[in-house]
């Protein structure tokens, strides 16, 4: 059984269809890319994953079970947990008060101490800058704290989503060491990106969306040499 | 390099000058002339022009790195600008008759700009006295921050011991001993303001003062914090027995008038309280909170009143009818909640206030006076009883308003650190985040309307209680406007805050009825600055919190974690 898996969902954002029957599925312990132009819905799939849009028909299943009787709060507490595309962090908060508040949904103190010193391991500047107030942190900072904040949840599946959108270079390239560390220390990553070649290099499979459907569905290496791919998302001819 | 500004320093001391046109022409220099500071040398009207004059010369001191001999020539200047427009003023009140469009443009006025010494030699006073106050306003601007606050405490608490002469003379004139200094300080009687040698006094205890804190504040605290942890216990315990005692003996020592101001104060205080979760800690911006005053007050009329005259006359004792009042709030809060769960900032803002008038207009209308009174209101509320007494003057209300507003006070800062705190202040800052962080939308949403509007409620049942008559034009829209900015000017958030801002905003106000006219105009004015200034209020909640943070990190994390 996949630890998540996606069966045929529409979403409409009023009337407009926005996603076209797209089935996905993630098994433990993976990096899953989604990569796609602007508009084609990836950021759409990632809002219906967590519950802050309903799906109009098909399952959003979580270990076998159906996620859709669950408000957006509630799939949180079943160990979904979102990286906002830009950032979210809570800008008048501090670094500290921003962990605090993705500890939301845990309860037991011990786990969130560990929970906090797992986060400050993975981003020493956040331990650096825990008192400074989050809107005054840098880009790269503010990516980090977002992440951090999301682990703070202890998820079994993170969403990741742009989390290289806005980075210099060298900020996207440790940002990318970074996940590849979080899921080699045991949480699922589901990551969309515009930086497909980023996200297929540290990702073992991946889905390419194209207008609210998927196009194409295979390993990572694949479709890193499929010619449409390189053609329209790695800008090689 | 210093360089000398002069379009700058012009134009200040002629924007300062219009304002200082606008408060001569509004008659406040006029009116307030009557008022003294210091007995008979400076009035409270001149205290508003010298005010202008130095806050513009504080300005302009500051236009350009100039040196400070260049700085005082830059104040003395804008000072100097600052009276030439006065004059020109002056002059043309006494030469046109203005009074048939600006009726406060009096022969009195000339009189009391010109010193009393006719024209052109009381304008040259005008000039040489706007340049000398102008002088002064930047050479505070050059003085070292620790001076510089020391002087303005020092000047600003001679204006308000000045102010508050008569309050102060008659509060405290039953106490032998006291009241030798008292006249001392304030002279006799009949003058009103304090008399010279009292204010220079003043002045220099009050200056002197904040002076020797500062410096040894950091050696008091750090002496405080070597102390072993018992002994800090009982000091800040004797701390809050103090306080304590204050608090008791307040009314006896205030005497019925201001225990009556001090009573209107806590009103507004405790719906500050209630109006604070809602805006401050949950960013609901709610522009009816009027609605569960009204309501807490008319649901305590028709339950408790004697009058016979509505439909129902119930006659239930107050404290049965005061939880029917809160609980009615909070419905009414909950009801108000669910229609504008998605609802955000301006939107949210509109809808509520029309909640708040619907309520004004349903106490109001004939289709409710058989029940609530209309526009008769309801009368003949009986006075509570407590423990056998009867709750039915300033002095034994102030106790039931303290009361009332010490368990908010609680309840409010139990709120803030609890979990349900940190979802209102995720909620504040984004809501879709703060979802996303697995926090109920809905419950908080409607928990914050609720205690607010329960705070409010309270407050509507005590001002039932208090004044034994309640009218629909009791509940204005205004009323809102002024919770609302109370805990603007006190700082978005912060407990204290509110209580600041009550005090600046509902006390002040209250103590200065003779000036009500200007009321607005002073409110607007202190508004807008504030806004410019210092817009984090006078008491924030978070800056506050963070400079403690600075020094305790390690041990506020391991803290925070273990509580959480």
């Amino acid at each position: 059984m996949s630890l998540l898996s996606i069966e045929n969902i529409h979403t409409y954002y009023g009337n407009i269809h926005a996603l076209k029957g797209i089935s996905l599925h993630i098994e433990k312990g993976e990096i899953v890319t989604l990569i796609g132009g602007n508009g084609a819905g990836k950021t759409t799939t990632l809002r219906t994953i967590s519950g802050l849009l309903k799906p109009r028909e098909g399952t959003v299943k979580l270990n076998g079970e159906d996620l859709s009787k669950y408000k957006a709060h509630e799939i949180v507490y079943k160990g979904i947990s979102m990286v906002p595309e830009g950032r979210g962090v809570f800008a008048r908060l501090t670094v500290t008060e921003n962990l605090e508040m993705g500890a939301y949904s845990r309860k037991d103190s011990q786990e969130i101490n560990r929970n906090m010193e797992r986060v400050f391991n993975l981003f020493p500047r956040l331990k650096e800058r825990r008192t400074q107030v989050a809107g005054t942190l840098s880009g790269g900072e503010q990516q980090m704290l977002a992440t951090g904040r999301a682990l703070m949840a202890s998820p079994s599946i993170l969403l990741m989503d742009e989390p290289s959108m806005g980075l210099a270079p060298v900020l996207v390239e440790l940002i990318f060491d970074i996940i590849q560390q979080i899921n080699k220390e045991g949480t699922t990553v589901l990551l969309v990106e515009q930086n497909a070649l980023m996200a297929l290099g540290i990702a073992s499979r991946g889905y390419v969306l194209q207008t609210g459907q998927i196009v194409l569905n295979d390993s990572a290496a694949v479709l890193k040499s499929d010619p449409t791919v390189q053609k329209a998302y790695l800008g090689m001819e | 390099m210093s360089t000398f500004d002069w379009k700058k320093i012009l134009q200040l001391g002629l924007i300062g000058g219009l304002v200082g046109v606008l408060i001569a022409l509004v008659g406040m220099v006029e009116e307030f002339d009557e008022r003294d500071i210091i007995a008979g040398t400076l009035s409270m009207g001149w205290t508003m022009l010298i005010l202008t004059v130095l806050v513009t010369a504080y300005f302009a001191a500051g236009t350009s790195k100039m040196n400070n001999l260049l700085s005082i020539a830059a104040g003395a200047l804008s000072g100097a600008v600052f009276s030439v427009v006065m004059s020109i003023l002056t002059w043309m009140v006494d030469t046109f008759d203005l009074r048939q469009t600006l009726v406060n443009a009096s022969p009195n006025l000339v009189k009391i700009l010109t010193f009393e010494q006719g024209i052109p030699n009381g304008l040259i006073i005008l000039i040489v006295a706007g340049a000398v106050v102008g002088a002064l306003g930047s050479a505070i601007f050059i003085l070292p921050d620790r001076y510089r606050k020391a002087v303005s405490l020092g000047l600003g608490m001679v204006a308000f011991l000045g102010l508050m002469q008569d309050i102060i003379q008659v509060s405290l004139a039953g106490f032998e001993g006291v009241s030798d200094a008292i006249v001392w300080m304030f002279g006799r009687g009949t003058e009103s303001g304090l008399s010279v040698a009292g204010a220079i006094m003043v002045f220099l205890v009050v200056s002197i003062g904040n002076l020797l804190w500062e410096t040894n504040a950091p050696k008091v605290n750090s002496q405080f914090n070597k102390l072993p942890q018992k002994s800090r216990r009982s000091l800040k315990w004797l701390g809050y027995g103090i306080l304590f005692l204050v608090i008791i003996y307040l009314p006896a020592v205030l005497g019925l008038y201001l225990t009556e101001v001090v009573n209107a104060t806590g009103l507004f205080i405790l719906m500050g309280l209630g109006l604070n979760i809602v805006v401050g800690f949950a960013g609901l911006l709610d522009l009816g909170y009027v609605a569960f005053y009204a309501i807490g007050a008319y649901t305590v009329g028709v339950l408790t009143n004697l009058s016979g005259e509505l439909t129902w006359s119930f006659g239930w004792n107050f404290w049965l009818a005061l939880p029917a009042a809160i609980a009615l709030a909070v419905f009414a809060g909950v009801m108000l909640g669910i229609p504008v769960l998605n609802m955000r900032g301006d939107y949210l803002a509109i809808v509520t206030l029309g909640f708040g008038e619907i309520i004004r207009i349903l106490a109001l209308s004939d289709f409710l006076k058989p029940s609530i009174g209309g526009s008769q209101g309801i009368v003949n509320i009986p006075p509570p009883q407590f423990l056998g007494v009867l709750v039915n003057n300033p002095q034994t209300l102030y106790y039931f308003i303290v009361a009332g507003a010490v368990l908010a006070l609680f309840i409010s800062q139990r709120l803030r650190d609890s979990r349900l705190g940190r979802s209102w202040k995720a909620l504040r800052e984004d809501e879709d985040v703060a979802q996303a962080m697995g926090i109920n939308l809905v419950a908080t949403k409607l928990m914050a309307f609720a205690t607010g509007a329960a705070f409010s409620g309270l407050s509507g049942s005590i001002l039932a209680a208090k004044l034994g008559t309640i009218y629909p034009h009791s509940f204005a829209l205004l009323i809102s406007i002024n919770v609302l900015a109370l805990i603007i000017v006190g700082g978005m958030g912060s407990i204290p805050g509110v209580f600041v801002g009550g005090l600046l905003l509902a006390g002040v106000p209250e103590l200065l009825r003779e000036f009500a006219e200007y009321r607005l105009l002073i409110y607007g004015a202190l508004l807008v600055v504030m806004m410019q200034v210092r817009p984090e209020g006078f008491w924030p909640e978070a800056t506050h919190k963070r400079e403690l943070h600075e020094d305790s990190v390690d041990v506020e994390l391991v803290a925070e974690g273990q509580e959480a």
